[in-house]
């Protein structure tokens, strides 16, 4: 299990990281969604994999998953979407300035 | 007592603020109450500090640190506080008349009162770190100050330069502080004014000392660094009466009779800062004498008595220190007339330059009157209280004899400056308002309004008053302020007016006779300065300076950053590949650790493969925009499968809303971006792109591999076993999301009030044509809210919103919590918007989010507070049980309100998001249909 979620996580970064690396906003803006999954996913990860433990306390639970992680992720996908969103501005205000959506102001062409 | 003074001063500000848009005249009438009501504070604890006591009022502030907020009230301070009050009453007062029709009132008042708030700080501060706060503060609020007419380029190039000299000596003068600090082993001025002789003979003193005579020295603008002052005279006049009579400068000066008793008193210090004293008393005065500008003279001439205040401290007797004080009173008042009297004929007559107005006398006899007195204190006359302090300095350096070698310098280059002072003093008067006609002004001079004229007048009564009268009015008070300067009884000393034929005496009578023959014998000085005065301009060098910094800091940044992102992400994967793979290689530990494993199952395999097809799908199909949305959104579905699959309930509920909220998102914005496919990645760049994505998966997916695979220890265990018994709740992630890392948790919904803001900033005013049909050239449809959908949703919509708060109630015992019931609320009302169009909504729903996104800050950061009134750390949670009919017991924790404030932040920033984009949507569609009505 720990190594398909490796894989997960390898395949999210290599897309996003491919993505990021276009040249117009809407690619780059998926490339990042793509990006914070797979940091979201590795930033969980760091509380090792626990099936059918949720951390909420019980008398008859015998385990709890890692907490920790599971809170910094929380705040971080949230935070993920305002910057998502931030960047999609971005994006829109830079076509209606510049009049394209090249991510360099569309000066190389 | 001194803590709700300055709240009341602070407060007072941003009310100021607000009031004035009632009215022009609100703003000067608050900020007149509030410096009033500020003055009042301080009457019903006078009679302590005169009977000699020191009131020292303390907060918890940082205990950790050892650092409190800690106030203190001496006779020193009291003096000081009373001038900064009192002046300021005065300038606000003057200013209402000065300021013209079209000015604003309220930032002028509201930056006025803060500036007085960080002044009255500085004065009445115990801990030398929290003056430091407000000394910094009173560089930026004259910073604000001095750059009133924004307009003026010279006016920004002033405060710039202000700011950047005195917030340089703020950064020196921390410096000083926390040497001093590690020296006495504490930063309150009780335990650094009683350990001179530890400080003093440490080792770190000289750079200690050097460091807090920087910070000092700057402030009150001493040579080398005086060229600041002049520059800052672009400020309105009620503005450079206020900061160069009682205030700012003065900050400088009241820093060395603050610190006087653990830091005087070696030869270090006499030589230091007696020297650049007199430098600075002698060289303002010189150069005084030769400004056009009325202001620029007083500018120079405040230098000037800088430097002699400066001098007084050097000298270091308890009597010099006493006239130091002294002078500094004197000279706030004498100068705040002139000031004033130098705006009301600015005002009045259109010029300042000394060339042109002539005089005057006959068209303004009233004021010229108020500021020959004025001018006649400046020079130190005799039955004037300028004579009285100055003949104190003399008598002084006459003593300095004793004291040094060459001894005979001081008194010496003393009485050249007091020539050159009561010089300017004479041109002051005569060139304005006598020496002929008026030369061309721009228009003819007359009287101000008559209460313009009131707080000159005060001020030049209070010259004669304590001139005249000086042991009645001014000896009790400077007795006690003596005596917080040196922390000791005060020496015996005699404020009268005649003192019998002594040095002193002569030094006054040479002073304003050689002052008269030199300002008599002006004109061939005049020429000489004309041709060689101009080499020595400091403003020049800083310039310079500047110019170079920019400069530097600009070749670098193009060095750095070639403006494209493309390159820049470029670099930033290149680097992080770069030092991940060799510092993996250097620790050269096996990549896998060897932990258990879970088993695979059928199910996770299929998940797993789908989520990795839809993602190679996403990047392959990108081009196709529409397709790309759908696929990126199904990997957005099996991460949080990926959620529940581990043991996190909380974190799939987020993914699930916050993946819904994101593809409205992206479909909203897809419809504003153009079209046409993306075709300049030629194949070399995508064969690199590739390979370098192809590297960076390779590394994280192994470095995830190398983490999961190796055991760990973790810190959780403290939370799982307080949750319950300190937090009072079960669901352990929302209970640290609200509690136990609650401060976290503010930070982060402030940076999505913040996202919000800055995106309704951008979209404000933004048009964007929408494409007139589909990318395959269809009309768009005219039934844009299809019916069934619409009343659908509406039906739901009470449904969605109770789903939302019991998700929000439940949060803190099971899965839930504000953040994802904020964001099932918000979808819940997007699907309004969607369902039957923003007009429609926008009709039924409070338009402006901004009150929701601050309200729900409000709470959070009140919830936090609330927990300081019962002595508790910021943020501290309680629960109780309650007992609530029909449902039974229950807990309530104080968390919950907490949560409230994050939920009521989440549903706001994410409603404005979209909501913004919807609006402009409509407005760009309405358009459509407008032009093309079928």
């Amino acid at each position: 299990m720990e190594a398909l979620l490796s894989l997960v996580i390898g395949i999210l970064t290599a897309c996003g990281v491919y993505l990021i690396l276009r040249t117009r906003t809407f690619p780059v803006v998926l490339g990042l969604t793509l990006l914070s999954y797979s940091v979201n996913l590795f930033l969980f990860s760091m509380g090792r994999l626990t099936i059918g433990h949720p951390p909420i306390i019980s008398p008859s639970a015998p385990g709890y998953a890692d907490p920790l992680p599971q809170a910094l992720v929380l705040t971080a996908i949230v935070i993920s979407f305002a910057m998502t969103a931030f960047v999609i501005m971005l994006a829109l205000k830079a076509r209606a300035e510049l009049g394209n959506d090249h991510v360099d102001g569309g000066r190389r062409k | 007592m001194t803590l709700s003074l300055l709240i009341t001063v602070f407060a007072g500000s941003a009310f100021t603020a607000w009031v004035a848009h009632l009215g022009r005249l609100y703003a000067a009438w608050s900020a007149g109450a509030i410096t009033l009501l500020a003055l009042l504070h301080l009457v019903p604890r006078a009679p302590a500090v005169f009977a000699g006591d020191t009131l020292v009022e303390r907060w918890k502030w940082m205990p950790e640190a050892g650092l409190d907020l800690v106030f203190r009230l001496d006779g020193l301070a009291l003096l000081f506080a009373l001038l900064i009050l009192f002046i300021g009453l005065l300038v606000i007062f003057y200013a209402r008349y000065y300021l013209a029709d079209d000015e604003t009132m309220g930032r002028f008042y509201s930056y006025l009162l803060m500036f007085m708030g960080a002044m009255l700080g500085i004065a009445l501060s115990e801990n030398i770190i929290q003056m430091l706060i407000f000394w910094e503060l009173t560089s930026l609020t004259s910073f604000l100050l001095i750059s009133y007419w924004q307009h003026r380029a010279e006016a920004r190039q002033g405060a710039l330069m202000a700011l950047a000299i005195t917030g340089a000596g703020g950064l020196s003068l921390l410096g000083g502080f926390i040497l001093l600090g590690g020296m006495t082993g504490s930063y309150e001025l009780s335990v650094i004014l009683a350990s001179g002789d530890l400080i003093r003979g440490h080792p770190d003193y000289l750079p200690m000392l050097v460091l807090v005579l920087l910070g000092a020295f700057t402030k009150s603008a001493q040579f080398p660094f005086h060229f600041w002052l002049p520059n800052a005279m672009s400020a309105p006049t009620p503005i450079s009466a206020y900061l160069h009579s009682a205030t700012m400068v003065k900050a400088g000066v009241f820093l060395l009779a603050r610190l006087f008793p653990a830091l005087s008193g070696t030869p270090e210090w006499a030589w230091m800062v007696g020297s650049v004293g007199l430098t600075t008393f002698l060289a303002g005065a010189f150069i005084a004498l030769f400004q056009h500008d009325l202001k620029g003279l007083l500018a120079y001439s405040t230098i000037s008595h800088l430097g002699l205040i400066t001098v007084l401290f050097g000298i270091g007797t308890p009597l010099a220190a006493v006239a130091g004080v002294f002078h500094m009173v004197n000279h706030a008042i004498f100068k705040a007339s002139l000031f004033m009297a130098a705006g009301i004929i600015d005002h009045e007559s259109g010029s300042r330059d000394m060339r042109r107005l002539n005089g005057l006398w006959r068209y303004m006899p009233h004021t010229a009157l108020l500021a020959m007195v004025a001018a006649a204190s400046m020079a130190g006359v005799p039955l004037l209280n300028g004579f009285i302090s100055k003949e104190m300095f003399f008598a002084e350096a006459v003593s300095a004899l004793t004291h040094f070698r060459l001894g005979w310098l001081l008194p010496t280059t003393i009485t050249v400056g007091g020539v050159f002072a009561v010089a300017y003093s004479f041109r002051f008067i005569h060139d304005v308002f006598f020496n002929g006609e008026p030369v061309n002004l721009p228009r003819i001079p007359h009287e101000p309004p008559r209460w313009m004229k009131l707080p000159v007048e005060m001020l030049v009564a209070l010259c004669l008053l304590v001139g005249i009268l000086p042991a009645l009015t001014v000896e009790p008070i400077l007795r006690v302020a003596a005596a917080g300067v040196l922390q000791a009884p005060p020496p015996d000393f005699d404020l009268a007016i005649w003192h019998g034929f002594s040095p002193a005496l002569l030094m006054s009578v040479v002073a304003l006779i050689g002052g008269g023959l030199l300002y008599a014998r002006r004109r061939p000085l005049y020429a000489l300065h004309e041709k060689y005065g101009d080499h020595f301009q400091g403003k020049r060098l800083f310039d310079m300076l500047i110019g170079k910094l920019f400069d530097t800091a600009g070749w670098i940044t193009r060095q750095v950053d070639h403006c494209s992102l493309q390159r820049l992400v470029l670099s930033l994967v290149i680097t992080a590949l770069v030092f991940g793979t060799s510092a993996y290689l250097a620790s050269g530990s096996p990549l896998s650790g060897g932990g258990d494993l879970l088993p695979l199952d059928g199910v996770s395999l299929i998940a797993a493969a789908g989520l990795i097809l839809a993602a190679v799908a996403t990047v392959v199909l990108h081009r196709q925009r529409f397709v790309a949305l759908v696929l990126i959104g199904a990997v957005g579905l099996v991460v949080a499968l990926i959620f529940v699959k581990f043991s996190a309930p909380d974190l799939a509920l987020t993914q699930l809303s916050v993946e819904i909220v994101t593809i409205v998102l992206l479909l909203l914005a897809l419809y504003f971006l153009p079209q046409q496919p993306d075709r300049d990645s030629d194949h070399p760049r995508v064969a690199r792109d590739m390979l370098l994505a192809g590297f960076a998966g390779s590394g994280a997916g192994l470095l995830a591999w190398s983490v999961l695979t190796r055991p760990y220890q973790s810190i959780s265990d403290y939370f799982l076993q307080n949750a319950r018994p300190g937090g009072g709740g079960n669901n352990v992630v929302n209970v640290i999301l609200v509690d136990f890392r609650g401060f976290d948790t503010l930070g982060e919904i402030a940076v999505l009030a913040l996202a919000a803001l800055g995106i309704f900033a951008m979209l404000e005013r933004l048009h964007l044509p929408g494409p007139k049909s589909d990318s395959e050239g269809r009309p768009w449809d005219k039934d844009k809210h299809p019916a069934v959908m619409a009343s659908l949703t509406r039906l739901l919509l009470p449904l969605a919103l109770l789903v939302s708060v019991f998700i929000l109630l439940r949060g803190h015992n099971l899965p839930g919590g504000g953040f994802i019931a904020g964001l099932v609320t918000a979808v819940a009302l997007i699907m309004q918007y969607l369902a039957n169009g923003v007009a429609w909504t926008q009709e039924r729903l409070p338009g402006n989010l901004h009150p929701l996104i601050g309200g729900g800050l409000l709470i959070a950061t009140g919830t936090g507070l609330g927990s300081w009134l019962v002595d508790h750390p910021f943020l501290t949670s309680t629960f109780t049980y309650l007992e609530w009919p029909l449902v039974g017991k229950f807990e309530i924790a104080s968390a919950i309100a907490f949560d409230i404030g994050v939920y009521l932040v989440v549903v706001g920033a994410t409603l404005h998001i979209l909501i913004h984009l919807g609006r402009m949507h409509g407005a760009s569609h309405a358009s459509i249909d407008h032009e093309d009505p079928r």
